[in-house]
């Protein structure tokens, strides 16, 4: 399925589009249901965690991303539009277990559009452009740097591993 | 001394300050407004992130100037190539889980 990520350093924007092989009621609720949130929104051997999740324009998720070796980093998500089945927009940011934003920063602008579309072969197929907007280059390096360098290794064996075994086609 | 670069962006003041100078060169002075802390607290943190080759310092007449060292872009084009695969491994979970809840719409 397609897959492409393009960043704009001047913009320090990155837009990030997937093809998924599902109907849109499917995608969308893996998107915006916690249950589901949780069993992909950390690469493994990452686990994501919705600690509490409202679920509208003005409400927010906290959720935290675990590591193996029992590191904890928790962000928050706030709401700023919802329109079904189409488009949610938020702002997030790095937090503390109760929700509290880091101070130092805004947070970043995430935009996320849902499309269906008819395949060739008259499948389903689901699009997902999701558009970040960072204040800084300075907050996506800590960004990255904070969540994940030391799962970094680890969630490589572990895509070599899926590929391996043949669960990724 | 050289440092380590993670050295430079663990402590928060020091990314509040990489964070200051994307946005263009700055003296030492219109840095430390930014800051409670003293100037020599301040200072301090920009000769580590000086030492960690992140900022650089430039004379410009009677003023020091302090940027963004260009040249470690190339270690954050290392950083945004681990953040796609993080992606890339999270879709792929995804198409796990669309999957599963694709069985069970249909068992319904």
């Amino acid at each position: 399925m397609l897959f492409e990520f393009v960043v704009d350093k001047d913009k320090t924007t990155i837009v990030i589009t997937r093809e998924f092989d599902a109907a849109l009621s499917l995608v969308w609720d893996a998107f915006t249901k916690k249950e589901y949130l949780d069993q992909w929104g950390a690469p493994k051997p990452w686990i994501a965690k919705t600690k509490s999740m409202e679920f509208k324009t003005g409400g927010r998720r906290l959720y935290s991303m675990s590591g193996p070796e029992g590191q904890e980093h928790w962000s928050i998500q706030d709401y700023t539009s919802i329109s079904p089945k189409t488009n949610i927009q938020y702002i997030s940011n790095f937090a503390d277990k109760d929700g509290n934003p880091a101070p130092q920063f805004k947070g970043s602008l995430n935009n996320l559009d849902f499309r269906e579309a008819k395949s060739a072969g008259d499948n389903t197929v689901t699009t997902v452009t999701i558009t970040i907007k960072y204040e800084s280059l300075a907050v996506l390096e800590m960004m990255i740097e904070k969540g994940f360098r030391e799962g970094m290794t680890l969630t490589l064996h572990n895509l070599e591993r899926l590929i391996l075994t043949g669960a990724l086609k | 001394m050289k440092r380590d670069i993670y050295q430079g962006i663990a402590d928060p003041t020091r990314r509040a300050i990489l964070s200051l100078l994307v946005l263009g060169a700055m003296t030492p002075n219109a840095l430390a407004e930014h800051f409670k802390m003293t100037r020599q607290g301040v200072s301090n943190h920009i000769k580590i992130l000086t030492e960690c080759e992140l900022v650089k310092q430039e004379q410009q007449g009677r003023e020091i100037y302090y940027s963004l060292e260009i040249k470690k872009m190339k270690e954050i084009d290392r950083w945004l190539d681990k953040f796609r695969k993080i992606w890339e491994t999270q879709f792929n979970q995804l198409d796990d889980v669309l999957l599963t809840m694709k069985k069970k719409s249909r068992l319904r």
